[in-house]
Formats: structure tokens, C-alpha cells, sequence
């Protein structure tokens, strides 16, 4: 029972990590349907970044945060702006283009980065454990802030979408892009606006990630297979999708890794092969998306 | 006033529009007919912006606006209720209606719309406020459009098969609000199926029929003339 606890922890850190990646994935995705293949990239390239401004310059975690998510906007607001207007909507490109990205981002990291896997240590109180009140668990505190500030983030989102201006017009966007633009709003800054927040939230998961997960080549796919289960499970386009399907594939992904190791992929996509047949269009997903 | 003149006008690799001249006089009612497939519903996306013509010019009180985004068109005085209604189905139905609410555009005349005057007119939308635009029926859909459009108080409404789908008696509703809008010094273009509500509302009619404007006149002279009805109307 205790084991089973401890992995319930973990299991809710890691959907608050994968919240934050698919998160932007998905209203990226609602908003103008581009399937971003680079999201996982962004994630890995924050926490990379992170990495230099902690260890080679301040030695504050915070700096780290800041400048791994700051760094990622501002990829996101030259790959919206200077990429993706030559591929002019045309899905086919905009995957290979942005799978390209991948492979440039990846080649970039390995010359600044080496192939070795690094980490990064939270600081001071959070980097070392506490004993719970109960069962005598031992738990890392990182973990439960990690777990609280993707829970925050994932509230002042919510807030975000459903009780500003700003949030109403991303979820008509959602709904239909053009009638938002025949109403005198210009989509096209919405657009911007979204692909920017979904980078920044990629990098902030990377750098707030990396004390769990570490940072090694091979994590932007990893962590961007998770994103597409979060999307699959929960309703490609859809932020409350998004909470559902990080709950589920966080926690099945967590108890599978414990109890089945072997198997721990089947019992990751199971579900998603049910939800495919059963719900092709996710949880919370629409039935059509045009 | 909108002029739209000589427009060409692609749908993929479809030639839909293939020279069309009409006129659109501020505070008038001009009805646009025609059956299924004439290019009703690519004329109005046309002149809203949503698509680009490949040859000719729609111009906005003389400006040319012919492949600016339709944002731009919108804020300057022009409004769209789309076929299918496309209401925000996520969105509540105040929401909707906020959504694109603007102050009218200066030397505005008409009835400067807010959104308790809305539900004055469209009193089911103020019961459902707070329902999302998904769940109301196609008729309170259709209102809500309506309502919609107005919130960004326009000049000229366009309004692309208002009737479609509805029961007989909310077609007979949106007649009435077509009239009164019009009375309230609205510029109005009106596309239908719906011979009846068209030529009740209309100052002007015009009969689209492969991919140009086939004859125009007045209601009346559209009356007198059974052989046009039937050739392009089936009525």
C-alpha cells in the first residue's frame, strides 16, 4: 500500500509535466490546426537552457525557470512568425517542417549540450525529502512543486480561457476561425499569441521537468509521444482534454513502469487503442473537427 | 454603399463566380436568388473577405477591399450571418454575442445595438443566456446570429440563407426582424432559397445562375415575369 501511494506521487508529478507540454500542444492544435511536431524539442531545448543559466551562471533554479521559458517564447514567436507563413497552411508541410525543427533543435543541443545526460537539482528545502504523516513515506519535496505549480499554472489557465476576453476568443477560434474573423477580430494575432504561450508552457515543463526527468537526447521524443497520448485520450483541441488525459496516461504510465515493467508500453497504450475505438475523438473530444 | 464589380471568384479548383456586378445601396434591402450551386454563398464570402477573388473589385464606399482579411471588412461596417448559422457552440450565449460587440462607426444613424436591447428582441436568447450555443435549437441558433451581428453594430448586414432549415413560423419571425432592421435604416443583403421572405423584404433582387448576376429588378417586375421565375427559381 505504501509502494502504491508513493507511486500515485509519482504518477501525479508526472501528468502535472506532461499537463503542461500537452497543454499547449492541444490549444495550439484547437486554435490553428497545426500539429506542432517540434513541441517535445521546445521542452528539451528549455531545459537545456535552463541548464547553462543555472550551473554556468547564477546558480539559481528560479533564473533557470525564467530563462528556459522566456528563451522558448521567443522560438515560438520566430517559428509562428518566420516558418510556418511559407507553408501556408498545408498540413503535410507544417509536419515536416516543424519535424524538421526537431532534428535541427537536436543537432544544435548535441554540439552545445554533449551526448551525456545532465540533470538539474531543485534548490535549498525542495531538493531534499519529507517524511508524510502517515506510513512513515519519505517523499521528495520537489516533487509535491512540481505537482503544485503545473496544478497553479494549469488554474490560472483555466481562468485564462474562460473568464477573459482573450480566452473567449481562443475558444471561438477553437470553434470556428473564420466567423471570429468576420466579427472584426484578427485571428492571425490570436494565432501568434497561442503559438507563443504554447512554446513558453513547452520550455517552462522542460525546465521544471528536468529535476525528474533529466536531460538527455531522445527526451523531445519521448516527452512528445506523451503529448500525443494526453491528445488522443483526452480530445485532440481541448484544454479540459488536455487535465483528463495527463491524469490518465501519468498515472497508467507510472503504475505500468512499477508493477509491469516489461510491458510497461502495452499497458501505456491499451487505453489509447480502446479510447481509438471506442471514442476516436477523445474524452472530451468534438465528434468532427473541420 | 458596397459596389461589387466584375468579380471573379475561385472554390478550389472550381470557376464559381465568373463576373459579377451588383450593387449594395446603404439602407436597402437587396435580395440575391438563385438555386443550389449558383455561387450565392461564394458571392458573400467573397464580399466579406473570407475569400479572395482572383479578378475584380469589391469596393466599401469606394475603397477597394477585395482580398483584405475579413476583420478589416468587418470594422468597417459590415456584419455576417452565415449559412449554417456557425454560432460558438462552446461559448455561452452571451459570450456569442460579446464576442465581436463594437461601438458603431462614426456617422452611424440607425439603432446603436447593446446587449439588453438583443434580448428585448430575441427574448429566448435572454432565458438562455448562460446555456452554451450548442444546445439551443436551429431557430434560436439563427437568432442568435442575427444577434450577433448586431453587436458589432453594422451598416450592412449580410445575411446568408437566414431561413434555412427553420420551421415555417420562425421563418416568418426572421421576415419580420428583416423588416425592421431594414426599417431602422440597416443596409441589408439578403440570399435565399426562400422566394416568399426574399421578394418580401426586398427593394432590389437579383438571380445569380452560372456564376453571374441574370437578371435584376424590383419585386414586382420579378413578379411579372413567370418565365425568369421559372427558368432560374423553379417557382
Amino acid at each position: 500500500m505504501t509502494e502504491f501511494i508513493v507511486q500515485t506521487f509519482n504518477g501525479l508529478t508526472f501528468a502535472g509535466i506532461i499537463f503542461l507540454v500537452s497543454s499547449g500542444f492541444t490549444l495550439v492544435f484547437g486554435v490553428m490546426r497545426v500539429t506542432n511536431l517540434s513541441h517535445g524539442a521546445v521542452f528539451l531545448l528549455g531545459g537545456y537552457v535552463a541548464y547553462s543559466v543555472i550551473g554556468g551562471h547564477t546558480g539559481n533554479f528560479f533564473y533557470g525557470l525564467i530563462a528556459g521559458t522566456v528563451a522558448m517564447a521567443g522560438l515560438g514567436l520566430v517559428v509562428e512568425r518566420f516558418l510556418l507563413p511559407w507553408l501556408h497552411h498545408v498540413e503535410m508541410a507544417e509536419l515536416l517542417a516543424t519535424l524538421g525543427l526537431v532534428y535541427v533543435i537536436d543537432d544544435v543541443s548535441l554540439a552545445v549540450w554533449g551526448g551525456n545526460p545532465l540533470s538539474i537539482n531543485l534548490p535549498g528545502v525542495l531538493g531534499s525529502s519529507s517524511h508524510l504523516p502517515f506510513r512513515h513515506i519519505v517523499y521528495p519535496n520537489g516533487r509535491f512543486f512540481i505537482l503544485g505549480v503545473a496544478l497553479l499554472v494549469g488554474i490560472l489557465l483555466y481562468l485564462l480561457l474562460h473568464y477573459s476576453r482573450i480566452g473567449a476568443i481562443i475558444r471561438a477560434g477553437v470553434d470556428d476561425r473564420e466567423m471570429v474573423n468576420a466579427l472584426g477580430i484578427n485571428v492571425r494575432r490570436v494565432f501568434t499569441g497561442v503559438f507563443v504561450l504554447g512554446a513558453a508552457l513547452a520550455g517552462f515543463a522542460g525546465v521544471l521537468g528536468a529535476p525528474v526527468l533529466g536531460l538527455y537526447t531522445g527526451g523531445d521524443t519521448n516527452i512528445l509521444l506523451f503529448a500525443l497520448a494526453v491528445v488522443v485520450v483526452g480530445g485532440l483541441g481541448s484544454y479540459e482534454g488536455a487535465i483528463v488525459g495527463s491524469l490518465i496516461i501519468g498515472l497508467i504510465d507510472t503504475y505500468g513502469t512499477a508493477y509491469f515493467p516489461a510491458i510497461s508500453y502495452t499497458v501505456l497504450f491499451i487505453p489509447l487503442v480502446v479510447i481509438l475505438l471506442v471514442r476516436p475523438q477523445g474524452i472530451l473530444g468534438r465528434e468532427a473537427m473541420a | 454603399m458596397i459596389e461589387v464589380e466584375d468579380v471573379h471568384t475561385y472554390r478550389g479548383i472550381n470557376y464559381v463566380l465568373q463576373g459579377v456586378d451588383l450593387t449594395i445601396p446603404d439602407q436597402q434591402c437587396v435580395a440575391l436568388l438563385g438555386r443550389n450551386g449558383m455561387g450565392k454563398t461564394t458571392l458573400v464570402e467573397t464580399i466579406m473577405g473570407l475569400l479572395r477573388p482572383r479578378r475584380g473589385e469589391v469596393r466599401l464606399d469606394g475603397r477597394n477591399v477585395a482580398g483584405r482579411p475579413s476583420y478589416e471588412v468587418a470594422r468597417r461596417g459590415v456584419a455576417l450571418v452565415p449559412q449554417g448559422r456557425h454560432i460558438f457552440a462552446s461559448l455561452t450565449v452571451e459570450e456569442n454575442l460579446t464576442l465581436g460587440a463594437r461601438p458603431p462607426l462614426d456617422g452611424h444613424t440607425g439603432t446603436t445595438w447593446k446587449l439588453d436591447m438583443i434580448y428585448e428582441l430575441f427574448p429566448h436568447l435572454g432565458d438562455r443566456r448562460r446555456n452554451r450555443g450548442g444546445q439551443l435549437s436551429g431557430g434560436e441558433q439563427q437568432m442568435l446570429a442575427i444577434g450577433r451581428a448586431l453587436m458589432t453594430n453594422p451598416r450592412l448586414l449580410l445575411m446568408d440563407a437566414p431561413s434555412e432549415g427553420l420551421a415555417p413560423a420562425i421563418v416568418d419571425r426572421v421576415g419580420e426582424i428583416v423588416g425592421q432592421l431594414r426599417g431602422e435604416g440597416l443596409g441589408i443583403f439578403l440570399v435565399e432559397q426562400n422566394y416568399q421572405l426574399a421578394v418580401r423584404s426586398a427593394d432590389t433582387v437579383n438571380i445569380l445562375a452560372g456564376g453571374t448576376v441574370v437578371w435584376r429588378g424590383t419585386p414586382a417586375e420579378l413578379d411579372a415575369v413567370p418565365e425568369v421565375r421559372e427558368q432560374h427559381l423553379g417557382v
